[in-house]
């Protein structure tokens, strides 16, 4: 058995190496900072909602969870990460961050188990009123939270005691996109682990899955608890690079919003997310320019051709590009001799 | 990836309209940040419409400087106003900042105001402290205590005893519960019970209920604008008006735009507001037939006279500093400003710089197959009182 | 309190005509159709049309809403719908998000954003007071309608041909096919009608629960707890559960006003962590 177990780790060790076209892609994401100087803002915001993104990608691809209630963390986080600025309890912002995210993955894990029953329609009931309800709870303790006037007061301490934030957007922005990196780093190695591996089968086929000894319902609780961590560092984010937070990230439009940008990029392969984000932000402030007031109804056709024309239609195109692709990156860039041959650009 | 080719194209052509072409010294920006999408659409469509009328009746140019006026929506979502005023600072280089649907789009762009020293000119959001927030903000609409505090005013004086107060649960719907009540028991009047719905509410029916049995002689209400004929209509259904229960409030709920469609079930209602569409004077005449005129009709409201003040405000401020466009003299400028509005007349308080205006008590009735708010009785040169009692 | 209880059975009642064709559609075609709502749009601001720009009396408003709602969802099921059928529900809930966005902002663009008020006649303003109770007259016509609404169908699903076609689509699509049955047909016809309740409904609402063009968003959630708590199997479950939330959700609202909003939410959740399926759902999960 043993050769065998060697071929299938060291295909496993092949789809987890970075691809020639990954490390152009950060390299040019870095280099965003230099090279659009004053478009800091809107980038900012482009790469939280990236992160956010990331987060329903890790378990809307992986694990095949419909959720319309990502922004239940996304909200608890920012108002947790604004609160302790506000008050002083922790001055430092990545500190603040952190634990933000640990406040997001305790609701994730606390709430996961509604998460486990049900159909799709009751999933998505589930997480659409938890999100809601946080939503009463947060204009209902408007004393704490500021209702709907958002929390007042935020003065976000400098980043390790160094680096300030400032009105033009830049220590946010390179601040962001650092967390993004990390947390995009950190979800790499995991789907790429056996840990992601199992994800997949289950979302395959979680009968056949339990049946090969995969705790199911185990594992829906891990991967639901760490994008709920994912989605609050997205939320604390937002508080933090704006000093501001309010009802409206804990909103249905957030979460609705969520859903079409992990549509335009696609699910299951990480990058989806990060892409859908950057396209969805520029075509919506484009189309916000031209139809201050209708810019809606295009994004909603959008959303009606994608699903028509069929995404897997859609992804199939494209897998045929990025195969061309990386087939003349490969050949430009010299790799080491693999067993059986090139690996098949797969997800 | 074909995705990733779109965003290399993407950001070279975004690369190359953000080369921000220097224009001359000789024009004037203005950024108004207004909810054209979104449940505050309304406000966002009314005030572009009569910003819009301003410039065309009042030309582009200003002491000699070209008035360039941008428009952008925000939604009324406080983060998105944030963002856009930072660019409009800094990639724009505007010279006045204006508009703000909602208090918390104007609270989250103050401390850019303060920091950059660009005037701030608030024409929609109304709670008291916005003005306080940087010393760069003035207001031309209005704050919502000016309006409920004469109104409590008003009901002590006219019988009214025993009042119910109902109000939507956010900000502005707290604010004006607290200053009606603390007036109006200052007046001697009893506020039998605060009921508060949620914002998102489908039916008024068991709040309206819970109001009358405890018979109270009038009802003050308070909800966002598009709800008050809905909250009316329901208020007759249960025949409360004939129990002689009179409902009274801010004319926030009697919206001049939407009043007619309400039908005549409001007839009657007594709101206390800073402008009605129905005021008897030559330059309201003027403003209205032109505001329904270029805009098919439309009836100007609160939110679009307060937009018309801030772009005569804007010009007035030029005018004085002889095109001078700095954050420090047009404050200086705008701070006692006074003139004749289509409301009525209105000034600038020189060390609040929040807006000091006629409060009218109106009563809604029909004329010539519409209905009207109209006014009869005046409160002259109301300052907010808020900020008024913290002075004394 | 009898006050409240009517009011209570108004409501549900109203929740009931506006959300049983979202939950025929979802047990007949296993599809989420979130753009209900928009649907209950279409019938509102159609009546508005009627009756307060071309005069037509308000009794005839009704019915032609119903009609040119359910006109409409049979043109959508036919030639949008239809291609959706087959796709996860991912796919099926952006579809109709999709279709909602288009919607709100066309009927923006159309009919404008302010509040629409319907005029309704004098006969049916203020109320009757029976026995010390007060009865609103329009919130008595709602339990009318509602009510010969709810029988009608009962009926119709019982007793007809045709209902009985729609049992066998629901119960096992492949083999009602196989017995001649057009399934196709069952689909159109139910989802059209299911679309012109949904018409009625908003046309009926808009004196209560407003109509703007975000009323699609707004409501979304209530059709869907009444779904999801009612379950997909029957006519009698929906029904039962618009009921149980019509009261609980006024009751509440009067009782403790603080905590008026969260009684929904809290039963909706209470309710799918004891049975996933719906309260009132054969235990067969679907």
């Amino acid at each position: 058995m043993a050769p065998l177990a060697d071929d299938v780790s060291a295909y496993l060790a092949r789809r987890a190496r970075w691809s020639p076209l990954e490390v152009a892609f950060w390299i040019f994401a870095f280099a965003t900072i230099w090279l659009f100087p004053g478009k800091h803002l809107i980038l900012t915001e482009t790469a939280i909602l990236a992160l956010f993104a990331l987060s329903l990608d890790l378990i809307l691809g992986y694990a095949g969870i419909i959720s319309l209630g990502q922004a239940a963390f996304f909200g608890l986080a920012g108002y947790f990460a604004g609160l302790v600025a506000k008050y002083g309890i922790v001055n430092e912002p990545v500190i603040a961050l952190v634990l933000a995210g640990w406040v997001a993955a305790a609701l994730g894990f606390v709430t996961s188990f509604l998460v486990l029953r049900g159909s799709d329609l009751t999933r998505l009931m589930v997480t659409l009123g938890i999100a809601l309800m946080l939503g009463e709870l947060a204009n209902r303790f408007s004393n704490i939270t500021g209702g709907a006037d958002g929390l007042q007061g935020v003065s976000i301490g400098p980043i390790l005691g160094v680096f300030r934030f400032d009105m033009f957007g830049h220590t946010g922005y390179i601040y962001c996109l650092i967390v993004l990196f990390i947390c995009f780093f950190i979800a790499r190695r995991m789907v790429y682990s056996p840990f992601g591996l199992s994800l997949r089968s289950l979302k395959g086929n979680p009968l056949r899955a339990s049946a090969i000894g995969i705790p199911v319902n185990r594992r829906l609780v891990e991967i639901y608890t760490v994008s709920a961590g994912c989605a609050g560092i997205a939320g604390a984010l937002l508080t933090q690079t704006t000093a501001f937070c309010s009802l409206d990230v804990l909103s249905l439009e957030r979460s609705a919003d969520l859903l079409l940008v992990l549509i335009i990029g696609g699910t299951g392969y990480l990058y989806g997310g990060l892409i859908g984000a950057v396209i969805y932000k520029f075509l919506q402030d484009w189309l916000a320019s031209l139809t201050p007031q209708y810019w809606q109804f295009w994004i909603g056709l959008v959303l009606v051709v994608i699903v028509l024309v069929g995404r897997e239609r859609v992804e199939e195109w494209t897998a045929i590009l990025r195969a061309s692709i990386s087939r003349l990156g490969a050949r430009l860039v010299t790799r080491p001799a693999t067993v059986g041959g090139a690996a098949p650009d797969g997800r | 990836m074909v995705r990733s080719y779109f965003l290399v194209a993407a950001a070279v052509a975004l690369g190359l309209s953000a080369a921000d072409t220097a224009f001359a010294q000789d024009t004037v920006k203005i950024g108004f940040i207004l909810p054209m999408t979104g449940q505050q659409q309304s406000t966002g469509k009314q005030e572009a419409a009569a910003i819009k009328l301003y410039m065309a009746q009042h030309g582009d140019t200003v002491a000699g400087k070209k008035i360039e006026l941008i428009i952008r929506d925000d939604a009324a979502v406080p983060d998105n106003t944030k963002r856009i005023a930072q660019e409009l600072i800094v990639n724009d280089k505007v010279t006045f900042l204006a508009g703000f649907g909602v208090t918390p789009a104007a609270l989250s762009v103050a401390p850019l105001s303060a920091e950059s020293k660009t005037p701030e000119i608030v024409t929609a959001a109304g709670t008291s402290i916005i003005t306080e927030k940087s010393l760069y903000i003035a207001r031309t609409s209005f704050t919502l205590a000016q309006s409920t505090v004469p109104m409590a005013d008003w009901a002590a004086d006219n019988g009214i005893k025993k009042v119910v107060t109902m109000i939507s649960d956010y900000a502005p719907g707290v604010d004006a519960e607290k200053s009606f009540t603390a007036e109006f028991k200052k007046k001697g009047g009893d506020v039998l019970e605060s009921i508060r719905f949620p914002l998102a509410n489908p039916d008024f029916a068991p709040f309206l209920q819970r109001a009358a049995d405890q018979k109270p002689d009038a009802i003050f209400v308070f909800v966002p604008s598009g709800q008050g004929g809905t909250f009316v209509k329901q208020f007759v259904e249960r025949g409360l008006d004939k129990a002689g229960i009179k409902i009274i409030g801010p004319g926030d709920v009697m919206d001049d735009d939407l009043i007619t469609g309400m039908g005549d079930a409001v007839i009657g209602t007594v709101t206390a507001h800073l402008y009605s569409a129905d005021h008897d004077s030559a330059l309201n005449k003027a403003f209205v037939a032109a505001f329904k005129k270029a805009n098919d009709g439309m009836r100007p409201n609160f939110m679009a006279v307060s937009g018309y003040d801030g772009m005569h405000l804007i010009y007035e401020a030029l005018k004085k500093t002889g095109g001078k466009t700095d954050g420090d003299s047009l404050i200086e400028a705008i701070k006692g400003m006074a003139w004749e509005s289509p409301r009525g007349p209105i000034s600038i308080d020189a060390q609040t710089r929040d807006i000091i205006q006629n409060i009218y008590i109106r009563k809604v009735e029909k004329k010539n197959g519409e209905l009207y708010n109209v006014e009869f009785a005046t409160f002259p040169a109301v300052k907010d009182p808020v900020k008024a009692a913290e002075q004394k | 309190m009898l006050t409240i209880l009517f009011d209570g059975i108004a409501y549900g009642m109203l929740l009931f005509v506006l959300a049983c064709g979202l939950s025929i559609t979802l047990g007949l075609m296993n599809f989420i159709n979130l753009a209900h709502g928009s649907f209950a749009m279409a019938g509102g601001y159609c009546t508005v049309i009627l009756v307060n720009r071309l005069g037509v009396p308000f009794a005839l408003g009704l019915p032609i809403a119903f009609l040119i709602t359910a006109a409409l969802g049979g043109l959508f099921e036919r030639t949008l719908y239809v291609h959706v059928y087959a796709r996860n529900h991912l796919d099926q809930v952006l579809f109709t998000i999709g279709l909602v966005f288009m919607s709100v902002a066309a009927v923006d663009y159309v009919m404008g954003s302010s509040q629409q008020f319907v005029l309704i006649p004098e006969a049916l303003q203020g109320q009757f007071i029976v026995f010390g109770v007060g009865m609103s007259k329009y919130r008595l016509l709602i339990i009318l309608i509602c009510g010969l609404l709810t029988v009608g169908l009962q009926l119709m699903i019982a007793k007809t041909r045709f209902g009985s076609r729609l049992r066998a689509a629901v119960d096992d699509q492949r083999v009602a096919r196989g017995l001649g049955i057009n399934v196709g047909a069952v689909f159109t016809l139910t989802f059209a009608f299911g679309s012109g309740l949904a018409g009625l409904g908003g046309a009926l609402g808009a004196e209560i629960l407003g109509l703007d063009p975000t009323f699609p968003l707004k409501f979304l959630i209530y059709f869907l707890i009444v779904v999801t708590v009612g379950g997909t199997s029957s006519i009698t479950g929906p029904f039962l559960a618009s009921i149980l939330l019509g009261i609980a959700d006024v009751a509440g609202k009067y009782y403790v006003p603080k905590l008026g909003a969260f009684v929904i939410y809290t039963i909706m959740i209470l309710v799918l962590i004891w049975r996933p399926q719906g309260l009132f759902a054969r235990s067969a999960a679907r």
